[in-house]
């Protein structure tokens, strides 16, 4: 056996590693049962349950929902509610789009020579690696530019005014998410054998069924991690968002931003942990999912 | 059939661009006929051109020039699920994420075959290949011998004209290789269906060939029987590759119809009455030929032409052969000798220093152009 794992030295690195990661979530899931309203120092669970909400000064004494008060708050506050649908739709859309592009760039890409395969290529980290904010700014001045222009020109009036909102969010989640799903896929093509596809025409399957029946199949599952990642990176985008969102398109971590400049309340602890449940099932699952895929191919 | 040739190549060129921008020819005008129901091999060292050539008749790759003819039929740029031919591919290309029932019926589904009639051929394929019961498992789950069965069969399930193989041989062992051999030899017999095998190992061309077409830098070297291959060689490359030979250089002295005299100036000697192929003239330089089992030592001065004095360098004993090295004159020769006899008496060897006759027959004996 290996000396260095019974080293006291890795357990304790261990340890404090944990610590250091889990620490912060472990104290946000308690403080959405914290007793006080202002929610800076931990008072203690909400007690009783009761017919109707008890207060005195900042601290909740009893409450229909006892401990998960604050829980039943989140449930009836309709802004959480628009603002995680919006987050799920924006998520959803920009996701599907930027996979399938990202997926088809990844397959030009590893497959066919063209003279502008380098800038291609590098045009592909540009997105990746220039700041956020210069992104957003960006996307900002050419959506209000272009949208000016053509309310000026087409004399548009009313409703029928272009303006930020959900299209925008969505387009611009897409054109930052492209280029993550392309680079996954693109690396989980370099094993890809091109002889299965021949194999798939040899055996009289034109170009369209070798890609659906053989060639999807054996990618799959760089793609699927390729549109986790950027679902994830569009749940949890901030930046971007809060440049280019407008009325009616508020994702849920711009709406967290808006509750923290007025009061920290432990509703948005409780939002927080609802938000890592479903994060955390979502992964559970797709892990589940992917060992049953490997098993088969055993 | 509609045409005498169930593959035709006619003058066939293909090039490619390398990474440097240079342009290679990996197929430099290669014309050949494939009979219907032959087993024909391409045999040649990697980067012949054999396997580029297999290639353009499945229609992976097109020509530059020249064409391919499927039974008559010129292919131009038909792509490869409109060839009635199919593969036999080197890593077997099995569908991992398929189980071997779904491999096989691929090919079927695609010919829009009803199930029932799948169920039937998938069954017979199988059975052809003695994969019976199996086909739930998936590739993964199988023996490199049981892929190759499962490639096999995935292609043959489709009952082509021309069965098309790259080396599909080439990662089983040795004795399951000629296992294999003979197998796929009786099934190619028992099927009738023309083979064009690819491959890089000359025992495997001659074992199961009815012709091979011997490559090298994108040309055919020489086209013929493995009998015709192997004892009459027409090049010096086909002499070297296939077997082994010992080479010796010279100058044709006379010559008659079909006969000649060649001066062999490294042994100081003349070697007569040796068949020519045509167009050799008197005062070429040539290079005779011969293999070191068709040389025979003889221990004293026989009444024969042909017989040369020689030094014993080194013999090796290797089990069915014994190799004797010989020194004729500075010209060294090697001498493949059958052990017929038991060799436990270690006085059975020829001695290191031991003076010897060689003789050349003349028959064995084969004239090269030099080049």
């Amino acid at each position: 056996m290996n000396p260095f794992r019974r080293s006291p030295f890795v357990l304790t690195a261990a340890v404090l590693v944990y610590i250091f990661l889990y620490a912060p979530i472990i104290g946000l899931v308690l403080y959405s049962f914290n007793a006080s309203r202002a929610n800076v120092t931990f008072e203690g669970f909400i007690p009783k349950y009761s017919d109707r909400i008890v207060m005195e000064g900042s601290l909740v004494k009893s409450s229909p929902c006892g401990p998960f008060h604050w829980y039943c708050e989140l449930a009836k506050n309709n802004d959480v509610a628009e603002a995680a649908g919006n987050t799920l739709t924006i998520a959803f859309i920009a996701t599907i789009i930027s996979t399938i592009i990202g997926t088809m760039a990844a397959l030009a890409l590893q497959r066919y020579n063209f003279k502008m395969k380098p800038f291609s290529q590098l045009s592909l980290y540009i997105p990746i690696v220039i700041p956020e904010i210069v992104m957003g700014i960006g996307i900002l001045t050419l959506f209000s530019q272009f949208f000016g222009w053509v309310n000026e020109t087409f004399n548009l009036v009313g409703n029928a005014r272009l303006s930020l909102g959900m299209a925008t969010v969505t387009a611009s989640h897409i054109a930052f998410m492209v280029p993550f799903v392309a680079l996954v896929v693109q690396a989980r093509l370099q094993g890809f054998d091109k002889s299965y596809e021949e194999a798939a025409m040899d055996l009289g399957a034109n170009e369209w069924i070798t890609f659906r029946r053989i060639t999807f199949p054996i990618i799959l599952p760089g793609i699927m991690s390729g549109a986790l990642l950027a679902f994830t990176l569009s749940l949890d985008d901030f930046v971007i968002t809060f440049f280019t969102n407008g009325p009616g398109s508020t994702t849920l971590p711009i709406y967290v931003y808006g509750l923290l400049r007025r009061i920290i309340t432990p509703q948005v602890n409780a939002l927080s942990t609802v938000w890592i449940l479903v994060v955390f099932i979502a992964v559970l699952l797709l892990q589940i999912l992917q060992n049953r895929e490997s098993k088969d191919h055993s | 059939m509609t045409s005498e040739f169930a593959v035709e190549m006619r003058d066939v060129v293909k090039k490619f661009i390398t990474p440097e921008g240079n342009e290679m020819a990996a197929v430099d005008h290669v014309t050949m006929q494939i009979k219907n129901g032959e087993f024909f091999s391409m045999l040649g060292s990697s980067g012949c051109g054999k396997t580029t050539s297999l290639r353009m008749v499945a229609g992976f790759e097109w020509p530059t020039e020249g064409e391919v003819y499927i039974e008559g039929k010129a292919m131009g740029h038909t792509p490869p699920f409109q060839r009635k031919v199919n593969t036999v591919f080197q890593n077997y290309a099995l569908f991992q994420h398929l189980t071997v029932y779904q491999n096989l019926a691929f090919g079927l589904e695609m010919e829009g075959a009803k199930e029932d009639e799948i169920k039937k051929r998938v069954g017979r394929a199988l059975e052809m290949v003695q994969l019976t019961g199996m086909d739930r498992r998936k590739p993964k789950q199988l023996s490199g011998g049981q892929q190759q069965r499962v490639a096999l069969a995935r292609a043959l399930v489709k009952t082509p004209d021309v069965l098309l193989l790259d080396e599909p041989l080439g990662a089983l062992d040795l004795k399951l290789r000629k296992e294999m051999q003979l197998e796929l030899k009786a099934l190619q017999q028992q099927l009738g269906i023309t083979f064009i095998y690819v491959t890089h190992d000359q025992e495997e061309a001659l074992t199961m060939s009815d012709r091979i077409a011997v490559m090298s830098k994108g040309k055919i070297q020489q086209l013929g029987t493995p009998v015709e291959i192997y004892e009459r060689p027409t090049n010096k490359f086909v002499a070297d590759f296939i077997g082994e030979s010992n080479f010796l250089e010279g100058k044709i002295k006379s010559i008659s119809q079909n006969e000649a005299s060649v001066f062999v100036s490294s042994i100081n000697a003349e070697v007569v009455g040796l068949p020519i192929s045509k167009g050799l003239v008197k005062g070429e330089e040539v290079i005779v030929s011969i293999r070191p089992e068709k040389i025979h030592i003889a221990e004293k001065d026989a009444i024969n032409q042909n017989m040369f004095r020689a030094t014993v360098t080194n013999t090796v004993y290797i089990g069915v052969d014994t190799k004797v090295f010989v020194d004729v004159h500075g010209a060294k020769l090697k001498v493949w000798e059958q052990n017929r006899i038991s060799r436990l008496d270690p006085k059975s060897f020829y001695t290191v220093g031991q003076e010897v006759w060689l003789m050349l027959l003349p028959e064995n004996t084969i004239v090269l152009r030099k080049d």
